[in-house]
């Protein structure tokens, strides 16, 4: 129950070159630039430890897990409990393993969805500080989100129907303590509705133009304060004139234009730990 | 000595006695033992009562007085012959009888004395009144043998210990036989002459001293939160607010609005109880053994005032979280542990707290070494910690629990899957296994209602919604839907107004059940604790070890036996109706079957007539004490016959006339209040535009009309607690179509049994959004909240929504379902819709809608009619027939009544006035016409009540049956608190009391209720 968006530690893993050939895709048929999208990813991790301090794990690439840079939908990490998922596409469920393996190097409580009827993507996992929101996409189905549940007892874990997009979080995140970001879509406005409807709690909203932009990191870091991991004004520029509007954050833009050919956003190349929860 | 050891006591007596009067006489005979040697009394009448009854004092008197009946002695060898006589000593004999009786059971303490006194005054009444002459000279003997036989039987009471009592009575016996001897010899000589009717009279008298004379005890046993049992003596027909303040002054708490007493049902459910209804009624069978818990879970325990309430809490917390009713991780459990042991144990300290200085906790469900370990390790780091402030960092942890403060309720969705409802203090949430699927804020939530299995909640529209929507969950029984209602009613009333509803309004309010919660908000106990001004009391915090220990600790209920003073009349008068209702409801399941089924399809109004007819002559002994048999159940019958046709022809001027001679007699009524306010009869005449309204909406609409009708039909309750009659159904005997509603006479049968606890059918609530205050909780308004207003409108069709309810077939699980059936309510209001208010606040909305104007019944000395009309039922078609687990939009039917909503749109009323006439079967003999003999009157002022009684006394003679009227008036005046129906029900049981052999044949109630001020 510590502050929301502390962090000391990520799991990232590295981009294999079958990223740009045999990535699930679900609409763009852009062609992926793999040394950008590699760059790309080298930014983004040196962001985290460099500029942020955190403590990187970076897992090797796995050619035979297209995917596998993706590791936020390995495992959702709260507190010290740290549920592997089973994720829905079959072709992702290898990547799960290396997953387990740093969290619980890192002294995780590992949680294993072992029920073959449960699908969970972390990507449908909004975790807002106060309770769960568990996106119910083609990746994640309600076993899954019952597991989840059971995982984090101390939490409210309700069910949010996701149309249109990959996964919950392709539309939203937690842009600070009580604030969500949130695209503009009639899916992604919808989808808000029905969180604010469940949720005892009243959350701010942060508003951007572009739904895939509302993708962001938020931490709090001791001697750092709020940061925000956000969208390029190359990518969103309205978008960012939003997120520009908070003062008090620190603002950090990180390029994302190759990766969100393969459905892959900001949260998606991490898992974020904070050791010291208790 | 408990309680229930004087009634065992009797029922052990019986066998014992029995015996020995059989040889003298026949054990069958209660009232009137044949053979003066007969002296035993008690026998006979407990074998008339064998029930545990017989602590129901109230009824002995009327089985007593109905043994007689004919039909009922077996025919014993000269009974018969001597039945002549016998009938003439039966009121000695009964006296005495009812003496010993009184003073067997009783222990002889200082009670007694004020109760002798009590009853010599009132047996020398009657005696006076009937047979001058013979009757004199008989009660003084009988005083006399009472006095005499009264120390023998103190005595007896000291002697006779429980065990002992057969030898003690045995003992007595003997001297008491022969001075009744004696007397009996004198009475019946004299009594020879006197006619039946005086002996019944005499009776009658006779019965309320028996009833008063018993207070008994029972000894309740509430399982505190840290485990320990408190033991606490209560009048068995105390309500259960007393047994809750006493158990809060035990803990000495004083911010205990959050808490409340629970038991487990028969079913092991378990029920909240009810503060302000008695606790028998609500436990039924079940032992008196209750819980001590909290009730409503403070969302910010910090701003409790007092550690002990935080204390408290915690108890209950630790409680909830050991038992996995409140799930934590791992983590979680560590933590609130370590502050479970920091506040019990304080600091840690190596020396004294070894390894296991923990394995006695519990606190998780499956407690692990690994946990334990994890507590120790975060106990070591609070060092420094107070209890206080460990208390307080348990509890900031704890109200971050997810299911903090839920109270879940299985339940089905429509399509029958598992769901559970979470009750809680923001709304209602939805969780299916541990996911939550749906949630409604309490702004969102229009009404709340239950029919029989089926839970219902209308919803407010939203945005993109046009019409409200309900949801069905279905239960698995009518109680379970019943409870997780009331537990609704009550979290939306305490977590979301600012104040409790006004009961008297409430009832118009609802269908079926009355039932409101009736204890402070948060709000208002969070102000009155601001004001808590003492120093902090001191309390001794006990290991949580014995929280898992004692729980289980099995109980035992001791009951004593006590004899104490009757209090005032009033308290006694209530009392009695305990055991009467008692029965009422043990045997409700049989009946549900004799519900009628109306049909809400028919168009015609069809009248069931309930062929009930109580005669009360005064002189035919027999058969009419078998009628009072009925009434024991304190119900009244109404006949009720269909006038709603005629109804439907009134022309407006009809109306009008009606509604005039019912000023008339409402007026009638206000000259014997002490404070007449003619002038408000006045104005609602002459401004009833409601009327006018309703003429409109009669003549015009066929089922539309029922938006003005049926609001006002909503409003009818009937609580039937009458087990045996038909009545119930004639509540579906209404005929939907007829918008009459204004016309209306409702004749119905109605239980007078102010309790509510019974079952009822169906209830509903309407979601009474915060009018002026919005609670302090709902500070995070709901985006939907925004839109109260505009959608009022829409709000109110669903009122009307409601009716459709009416208890359209029996309940088929519920047994209990009869009790309450929700027939159309007596009550006549002239009351106008509030509605038309300008603030067109949401929260407002709902009761206006509710008002309903009924015309009140004419009864002008003429016994015989009433009618019943109900309308409301119309509407039952909107009620979604199967339970929906997803939204139902009804879409026609709302618009329908959204169009009429205008119609509401009345000038204000200032008073709400409402008559209400029973009437049992007809006497033929209308006394009324004759000028009666002015009895009594008093005035008995009780806490906010004040009443006053007027009795008058007709006796007629006709052929050879002389023929007594009594007629009472009763006004009570009091606050807006005052449970109108528990006033009339124990005027009436008073009334049998003073009169068991006599019926009660009309009840008429007149209601003037002051409206909210600010609307003069």
């Amino acid at each position: 129950m510590s502050a929301f968006g502390r962090f000391t530690h990520a799991v990232v893993r590295a981009v294999p070159r079958s990223l740009a050939t045999e990535a699930l895709r679900t609409g763009s048929v852009e062609e992926l630039d793999l040394p950008r999208a590699q760059h790309e990813h080298e930014l983004y991790v040196s962001v985290l430890k460099q500029r942020l301090g955190l403590e990187v794990l970076e897992l090797p690439a796995d050619e035979a897990l297209p995917d596998c840079v993706f590791v936020e939908d390995a495992a959702v990490v709260c507190g010290d409990t740290a549920l592997i998922t089973r994720p829905g596409a079959a072709s992702r469920r290898n990547e799960t393993e290396a997953v387990k393996d740093a969290l619980t190097k890192l002294g995780l409580k590992i949680v294993e969805m072992t029920d073959e009827s449960a699908t969970l993507d972390g990507g449908d996992v909004l975790f807002t500080g106060r309770e769960f929101f568990v996106g119910l996409s083609k990746r994640t189905n309600q076993r899954g989100a019952e597991i989840l549940a059971d995982a984090f007892k101390d939490y409210a874990v309700s069910m949010v129907p996701v149309q249109g997009y990959l996964h919950l979080k392709s539309f939203c995140s937690m842009a600070g303590p009580d604030l969500i970001a949130i695209g503009s879509s009639d899916a992604a406005q919808k989808a808000l509705k029905i969180m604010q409807q469940m949720s005892d709690h009243k959350y701010d909203k942060l508003t951007v133009p572009d739904d895939l932009a509302a993708n962001c990191i938020y931490m709090n870091l001791p001697g750092k304060g709020d940061v925000l991991l956000h969208c390029t004004p190359e990518e969103f520029p309205e978008s960012v004139k939003v997120f520009e509007k908070l003062k008090d954050h620190m603002l950090i833009p990180v390029s994302n234009q190759e990766k969100v050919k393969v459905d892959g956003a900001l949260t998606c190349c991490s898992v974020l730990v904070c050791k010291n929860s208790v | 000595m408990t309680t229930e050891v004087g009634s065992e006591t009797d029922v052990k007596k019986e066998p014992e006695k029995v015996p020995e009067v059989q040889h003298q006489t026949d054990p069958v005979q209660t009232d009137q033992p044949d053979k003066p040697a007969d002296s035993d009394p008690q026998p006979v009448a407990s074998v008339a009562q064998p029930e545990e009854s017989r602590s129901v004092e109230p009824e002995s008197p009327q089985e007593e007085s109905s043994s007689p009946d004919p039909s009922s002695p077996p025919a014993i060898g000269g009974q018969k012959k001597e039945k002549g006589i016998s009938r003439f000593l039966p009121p000695w004999l009964k006296r005495q009888k009812s003496q010993s009786q009184d003073q067997a059971s009783e222990s002889a303490e200082s009670a007694e004395k004020p109760q002798s006194l009590k009853e010599e005054e009132e047996e020398s009444e009657p005696k006076d009144q009937p047979d001058g002459a013979g009757a004199a000279p008989n009660t003084e003997k009988t005083e006399e043998v009472k006095e005499e036989s009264r120390p023998e039987e103190v005595q007896l009471e000291e002697n006779e210990k429980e065990e002992e009592k057969s030898v003690g009575s045995a003992d007595t016996q003997p001297v008491r036989e022969e001075k009744e001897a004696e007397s009996e010899v004198k009475e019946r000589e004299e009594e020879k002459k006197e006619e039946e009717q005086v002996i019944q009279q005499e009776t009658s008298v006779l019965s309320p001293l028996r009833l008063n004379k018993k207070m008994k005890m029972v000894v309740c046993h509430v399982t505190l939160l840290d485990g320990t049992q408190f033991s606490c003596e209560v009048e068995k027909r105390a309500k259960g607010q007393y047994l809750f303040f006493q158990v809060c002054e035990q803990l000495n708490l004083v911010e205990k609005d959050y808490f409340g007493l629970s038991f487990k049902d028969n079913a092991e459910q378990r029920c909240w109880l009810d503060p302000t209804k008695e606790i028998k009624r609500q436990i039924r069978n079940s032992q008196w053994q209750f819980a001590f818990s909290v009730k409503f879970y403070p969302p910010d325990p910090s701003q409790l005032t007092e550690d002990i309430t935080r204390y408290l809490l915690c108890l209950q917390l630790r409680q909830d979280i050991a038992s996995g009713r409140l799930p934590c991780s791992f983590v979680t459990h560590a933590l609130l542990g370590s502050y479970s042991l920091q506040a019990e144990l304080g600091d840690y300290d190596p020396e004294e707290h070894r390894l296991d200085y923990i394995s006695d906790f519990q606190f998780a469900p499956n407690q692990t070494k690994e946990l334990e370990e994890k507590v120790v390790e975060l106990h070591k780091s609070h060092r420094g910690m107070t209890p206080a402030q460990a208390d307080a960092q348990f509890l900031e942890n704890a109200k971050k629990l997810s299911m903090y403060g839920v109270d879940l309720h299985h339940a089905k969705d429509s399509e029958g899957v598992d769901i559970m409802l979470g009750v809680c203090a923001n709304g209602l949430l939805i969780y299916k296994d541990r996911l939550r699927i749906n949630r409604f804020a309490w702004p969102k939530i229009l009404k709340i209602s239950y029919k029989r299995s089926n839970f219902y909640i209308k919803i407010r529209p939203g945005e993109a919604e046009q019409f409200e929507s309900t949801v069905g969950f279905k239960l698995p029984n009518h109680r379970a839907a019943k409870r997780v209602w009331k537990v609704c009613v009550e979290h939306h009333t305490f977590f979301r107004l600012m104040s409790p509803e006004n009961p008297t309004k409430s009832k118009f309010l609802t269908l079926g059940s009355k039932f409101r919660y009736s204890g402070r908000t948060q709000a208002q106990t969070r102000q009155a604790s601001s004001l808590i001004d003492r120093p902090a009391p001191y309390f001794q915090r006990t290991s949580s070890k014995r929280i898992s220990r004692s729980l289980d600790g099995a109980p035992m209920v001791n009951v004593s036996d006590y004899s104490h003073a009757v209090d005032s009349a009033l308290t006694a008068g209530a009392g009695e109706n305990g055991p009467a209702l008692e029965l009422n409801s043990d045997s409700k399941s049989p009946q549900v079957e004799v519900v009628e089924k109306p049909d809400m399809d028919v168009a015609t109004s069809v009248t069931y007539e309930s062929a009930i007819e109580q005669t009360d002559k005064g002189g035919t002994g027999a058969p009419e004490r078998k009628s009072k048999l009925r009434v024991q159940g304190e119900n009244i019958y109404v006949r009720h016959s269909n006038l709603m046709l005629e109804d439907l022809d009134k022309t407006q001027e009809d109306v009008l006339k009606h509604q005039a001679s019912i000023s008339e007699l409402k007026r009638s009524f206000m000259e014997a209040t002490p404070e007449p306010r003619p002038s408000q009869w006045d104005k609602r005449l002459t401004g009833s535009p409601a009327t006018t309204l309703r003429l409109q909406a009669q003549g015009s609409t066929e089922v539309k009309p029922e938006v003005n009708g049926q609001p006002e039909v909503v409003e009818v309750v009937e609580e039937t607690v009458v087990i045996e009659e038909v009545i119930k159904a004639k509540p579906k005997s209404s005929a939907p179509e007829t918008p009459v509603t204004v016309e209306t006479e409702v004749k119905e049968e109605r239980s007078l049994s102010s309790d509510s606890e019974s079952e009822e059918e169906e209830a509903e609530y309407h979601a009474q959004t915060p009018s002026a205050s919005i609670s302090v909780q709902q500070i995070e308004e709901e985006p939907e909240e925004e839109q109260e207003a505009g959608l009022i409108p829409q709000a109110l069709p669903s009122v009307v929504e409601s009716q459709p309810i009416t208890e359209a077939e029996p309940a088929d699980s519920a047994p209990s379902a009869e009790e309450e059936q929700a027939t159309a309510q007596p009550e006549e209001e002239e009351r106008t819709d509030k509605d038309d208010a300008p603030n067109g606040h949401a929260a407002e909305a709902p009761p206006p809608l509710r008002a309903v104007e009924e015309e009140p019944p004419v009864v002008n000395g003429s016994v015989s009619r009433v009618e019943a009309e109900l309308l409301p039922q119309v509407i039952c078609c909107s009620e979604p027939p199967v339970v929906k687990t997803e939204m139902v939009t009804i879409s026609d039917t709302f618009a329908a009544q959204k169009t009429e909503i205008s119609t509401k749109e009345v000038p204000i009323v200032h008073t709400e006035t409402k008559t209400i006439t029973y009437e049992a079967a007809q006497l033929d003999g209308n006394g009324d016409g004759e000028p009666g003999v002015l009895m009594t009157a008093q005035t008995i002022t009780s806490e906010s009540l004040c009443t006053t009684t007027t009795t008058h006394i007709t006796k007629t003679l006709k052929g050879g049956l002389s023929e007594t009227r009594i007629e009472k008036r009763i006004v009570i005046t009091g606050d807006s608190d005052i449970d109108h129906d528990q006033a009339l029900a124990q005027a009436i049981k008073e009334a049998k009391e003073q009169h068991p052999d006599m019926s009660v044949t009309r009840v008429v109630v007149h209601k003037e209720t002051e409206l909210a001020e600010d609307e003069d």
